[in-house]
């Protein structure tokens, strides 16, 4: 599998981004932090002039890196990705962009990075990505940089050989050497559209004829970036990253017909309909957990789960000794999520990975069964466990993927100690990268755009919206925070109380009045479940209220939302697909003792309780979305899930 | 009459303590009080009405001060005083064309002023309405033949002689104790209008709800209850989803209300409503008060449904009693407007607004602690904004049902001309210029 792998032409175009043709280096961004803040600051490039002070940051291939570093027999030196780097770091060499990395610190100090440092080009940087470990494909890509500020035709002609190089084990540096002249010293030719796609055609066709001629283990077309709308940015501010980033991937010609069918399959499969009757008797067999469902839904809602909720957890407590197969570590973050003492995107998958790295550890492969396939199918029951304690969110499905795909990309000849050990290398990567390193860039980013005497509205309590808060005040910033709440969850208090013991001004308010304070909001910070690909934000419910509010007022919404949580799913309504809490929550209203209508009409048939977990925020309300790899409008979410879905995979 | 004054103190205190809950019981509570000033009023033999109108004048006034926000007070205030310009004018009127009846004039307009002592209250309305109002254009006829109004008061003067010298005293007997008596007739008639404004308002609702309707509304409102209940008579069947409108959730006791009379209920958080507002046919809301320019006073929340709805293009209904007299003109402290172009509300979410206690929102115990953070300047680092209304625009509203039918927002305007005399909109203002 890994082999068939390594020949698709994976190479892909990662930078994608604004550009100021003209740009000088910006010391003086405003980058908040120290200069040497382990987050990877995003235009910071050494080659400065061909960055935009905006744009998508490679996927940092720490992973990459970390594959190979198990192997000692990685041949190339491998230069670290510098756009995360200062320059400074670059020169020394030894800052690192996330200090957990080991591998990538050894991989830095290898030799030939030390005199790449300097940055000259991008393509100087690529070389630090391409894939060298078990296949042969060029992992990485030319960020940016290739196309605008050096003649793309010497580019492309620098770019043949090493394709046809890198697998045989040529290093890196060698293949810098053409490149990094032209790029430096040459000024940037102005390429009209029509020009530049000229040249566009002429690589494909150049790389055409270098495949034909190159056999199999020649790697596959290479990808050049082409990047739209790059004139306007002159004007652009240097200081302020601009909020829009148009990423334009040049889709591959070849097509190849493997990986179409693995896009295909790696579409969402159509979820459980739960008005669908013999599907749902059907897992009702197979469930551990006693579901009861409930009594009066919402015609609307047949097709979602509706339990009885406070049934179960009793229930699945006395069964705890019975359920031989559940892991304890699983049971446990079942029994959380049941009883909703985990809550909150990350807090929940970060809670099923490292049970999930639990059950790995503990895990021994039984007689005449591969560890591959044996252990995706304890993970599958453990992840149908958890749906019955609770719907996954579209974030936790990202990481079940993974893992998954983790499993099943382990080469057959390692020992099932090493096998083991290499899950759960990754899935704390994963952790680390996709998670808390995510929220670091994200913080950075956001925090940017807080300004003094700015007024900010925060909804509900999102854990990085909070960081970004926080920072924004550790930085001395002056601004306000009206934080919105609603019921039943009223999420809102615990943020409020956390915020005013640091000593962030606060105001706090119900969802109802959000018209009545968003006259004097400057900008509306909000956090997200999952951003899905036509721009669609889902995220607790009242988002949508509260952004469709602020549009009204012409107030920018921004959403902060880790990449890893994006999906390819589509949504246009918050009906489709949701999750439904317990109803009960809605009638009562906890210290008010004055309100007690429902008491005794609670039973009643015709009076329906709905409580609804999240809605879908249309994209046009959304100003733009923070995510680790940037600052994107939202039309610009399928993109990145295009493009870094791979990465998700294969890290 | 220290009993007046005393009913008048007791309702104050009402009102300063928003012991009054809704605008309808406060419009009705407001009549009769007015009602019982203007029946203990001593009034002089001359200028009866201006004695009345000063004294309605003088307690309203009181009135508006103790609660601003609840503008259905000052709304009462402006129509009882209305009412008394109305009545004194029709009773002038009547007069002067009974003078004129035996001078034998041949202006067929005011025909029927002759048998002005039979129905007085009627005639007295509809000849007053069209001698006070300014909007009315002259008849047509009139235009052509270039005829003089009808109220011909000068030629009063010059008309009558000394047979008719004795019945115009007498007249002017009968007309003193009259006049109070027409002017208490005519509140009744207000209240009357006041209490059964919903069942006017409810009759329409087959018109606007049909089978299998999917209705949303926020908070609790009498109105939208008995709409729906009538709609519901009427062998619709429908559901209803109705948002809780924290932090006071009237709208669990709406659907209490909703669902004890048989209707499919579903009750939602606030928070619940852009979700669910695809799913729905019709948003039928009540308000607090409508102003002129068709802007809504409504609980606070419905500012976020209104645009949800625009967004979806859900028509949004607001149910507004227009005898309940939610009909508010507001204008600027520099401006007097002319009644046809009424001042656009100046930011009616702030000035029309009161903000309730943070108890609501926040338990003080629980923050007890969050409390005394401040920074150095002593300024609290937390504030909790818990306010009453929302102000709805009025290209938000697809339609107003009064009690008088269905009306455009731009139309608000009109029926203010119908319902208050120009001269009475600045009680307010003459107050705070006062103050």
């Amino acid at each position: 599998m890994d082999a068939r792998r390594g020949s698709l032409p994976v190479p892909r175009v990662r930078q994608v981004g604004f550009f100021t043709p003209n740009a000088q280096p910006a010391p003086t961004r405003s980058q908040s932090g120290p200069p040497d803040s382990s987050s990877p600051p995003l235009s910071d490039s050494p080659a400065s002039n061909s960055l935009s002070p905006v744009m998508i940051p490679p996927p940092r291939h720490h992973s990459d890196n970390l594959a190979a570093a198990p192997r000692p027999t990685s041949p190339l030196p491998v230069p670290e990705p510098s756009p995360f780097r200062r320059r400074g770091a670059d020169n020394n060499n030894a800052l690192l962009v996330g200090s957990y990395n080991p591998a990538e610190t050894l991989l830095a100090m290898s030799p030939s990075s030390s005199h790449v440092g300097d940055g000259e080009s991008e393509e100087t940087m690529s070389g630090g990505w391409f894939r060298r470990s078990n296949s042969g494909k060029l992992a990485s890509s030319l960020p940016s940089g290739t196309f605008d500020f050096s003649p793309v035709q010497s580019t492309a002609e620098a770019l043949k050989p090493n394709k046809v190089q890198n697998p045989v084990g040529i290093s890196a540096p060698k293949e810098q050497q053409p490149e990094a002249p032209s790029s430096s010293k040459q000024p940037k030719p102005k390429l009209t559209k029509a020009e530049r796609r000229a040249l566009q055609e002429s690589q494909r066709a150049a790389k055409a004829a270098a495949k034909a001629g190159g056999g199999k283990s020649v790697a596959a077309p290479e990808e050049v970036a082409t990047i739209k709308s790059v004139k306007q940015h002159q004007t652009q501010k240097k200081d302020a990253p601009q909020v829009a980033v148009s990423v334009a991937a040049s889709e591959r010609k070849g097509g190849d017909k493997s990986q179409e069918k693995e896009r295909r399959k790696d579409a969402p499969a159509p979820r459980m309909q739960f008005d669908d009757k013999s599907r749902v008797e059907k897992a009702k067999r197979r469930s551990v957990v006693d579901q009861t469902e409930a009594k009066k839904r919402v015609e609307l809602f047949r097709h979602l789960p509706q339990y009885e909720h406070g049934t179960q957890l009793a229930d699945l407590e006395s069964k705890f000794l019975q359920l031989d197969p559940m892991h304890p570590a699983i049971y446990k973050v079942g029994l959380q999520y049941l009883a909703g003492d985990i809550s909150g995107g990350n807090a929940r998958c970060i809670a099923m990975l490292q049970a999930f790295q639990q059950v790995v550890k503990d895990y021994s492969t039984p007689p005449e069964k591969t560890l591959p396939r044996d252990l995706t199918a304890k993970i599958s029951s453990y992840v149908s466990f958890f749906t019955q304690c609770r719907p996954l969110s579209m974030s936790m499905g990202n990481a079940i993927r993974f893992l998954k795909n983790r499993i099943a990309k382990l080469s057959p000849s390692l020992s099932e100690s090493e096998s083991k050990s290499s899950i759960c290398t990754d899935i704390d990567r994963f952790i680390n990268e996709k998670i808390v390193l995510a929220d670091r860039v994200i913080v950075q980013h956001a925090s940017s755009k807080v300004k003094d005497g700015d007024v900010l509205l925060v909804y509900g309590s999102s854990c990085v919206v909070e960081m970004v808060l926080l920072h924004s005040h550790e930085l001395g910033k002056q601004f306000r925070v009206i934080v919105v709440d609603s019921r039943p969850k009223l999420e809102g208090k615990a943020l409020l109380r956390r915020l005013v013991a640091k000593g962030v001004h606060c105001t706090y308010t119900h969802i109802n009045a959000v018209s009545y304070v968003m006259h004097e909001v400057t900008k509306v910070f909000l956090g997200a479940s999952s951003v899905l690909s036509n721009g669609t934000v889902y995220s607790r419910v009242g988002t949508a209220c509260v952004a469709m509010v602020a549009h009204a007022f012409r107030v920018p919404v921004i959403i902060c939302c880790e990449a890893y949580k994006f999906h390819e799913r589509v949504q246009l309504d918050s009906i489709c697909s949701n999750e439904l809490g317990d109803p009960d929550a809605i009638g009562k209203v906890p210290g008010r003792m004055d309100v007690n209508y429902l008491n005794d009409v609670s039973n009643s048939g015709n009076l329906q309780l709905l409580n609804l977990m999240y809605d879908a925020t249309p994209a046009d309300y959304v100003s733009m979305i923070v995510t680790d790899y940037g600052m994107i409008p939202p039309t610009s979410v399928p993109v990145i899930v295009r493009e870094y879905r791979r990465d998700h995979l294969l890290i | 009459m220290p009993d007046v004054q005393a009913l008048v103190n007791e309702f104050l205190n009402k009102l300063k303590k928003r012991k009054i809950e809704g605008s309808q019981a406060t419009a009705k509570q407001t009549a009769e009080l007015l009602r019982s000033v203007i029946s203990q009023q001593r009034v002089p033999r001359t200028n009866q009405a201006g004695a009345l109108i000063d004294a309605v004048r003088a307690i309203g006034e009181q009135l508006i001060v103790a609660n601003p926000i609840e503008l259905a007070v000052g709304n009462i205030v402006r129509r009882v005083l209305h009412i008394i310009r109305e009545e004194d004018l029709s009773l002038t009127t009547a007069a002067v064309a009974e003078l004129n009846l035996s001078t034998v004039s041949d202006d067929d307009d005011d025909g029927g002023g002759g048998d002005q002592d039979d129905r007085p209250v009627l005639s007295a309305a509809a000849v007053a309405a069209a001698a006070r109002n300014t909007l009315r254009p002259p008849s047509l006829q009139m235009l052509l033949e270039g005829a003089p109004d009808f109220v011909a008061v000068p030629r009063s003067s010059s008309s009558g002689g000394d047979s008719e010298g004795k019945s115009k005293s007498m007249d002017r007997n009968s007309r003193t104790r009259k006049l109070k008596h027409d002017i208490i007739e005519a509140v009744n008639e207000l209240i009357q209008d006041i209490t059964t404004c919903h069942e006017l308002i409810a009759e329409q609702a087959v018109e606007h709800i049909h089978q299998n309707e999917v209705i949303l509304t926020l908070g609790s409102s009498k109105t939208v209850l008995e709409f729906l209940c009538a709609a519901k008579e009427k062998k619709r069947s429908f559901r209803v989803f109705v948002a809780e409108g924290a932090p006071r959730y009237q709208g669990h006791l709406l659907a209490k209300e909703l669902v004890a009379r048989g209707l499919q209920t579903t009750l939602i958080t606030d928070s619940a409503v852009f979700a669910m507002i695809s799913r729905v046919n019709m948003v039928i809301v009540g308000s607090h008060a409508v102003m002129a320019n068709g802007g809504v006073i409504a609980p606070v929340g419905m500012n976020m449904v209104a645009l949800a709805a625009q967004k979806h293009a859900v028509p949004f209904v607001v149910l507004a009693g227009s005898h309940k007299v939610i009909l508010v003109y507001i204008g600027a402290s520099t401006c007097r407007g002319p009644m046809l172009c009424p001042l656009y509300p100046h930011n009616p979410e702030v000035l029309l607004n009161e903000l309730r206690s943070p108890s609501e929102l926040l338990d003080f115990g629980e923050f007890s602690d969050c409390l005394d953070f401040g920074s150095g300047d002593g300024s609290p680092l937390l504030h909790v904004v818990n306010p009453t209304f929302d102000y709805v625009p009025p290209k938000a509203v697809s339609l107003f049902i009064t009690d008088t039918g269905g009306h455009n927002p731009s139309y608000m305007y009109r029926l203010i001309a119908d319902y208050y005399s120009a001269d009475d909109l600045v009680v307010q203002r003459r107050h705070a210029a006062g103050n």
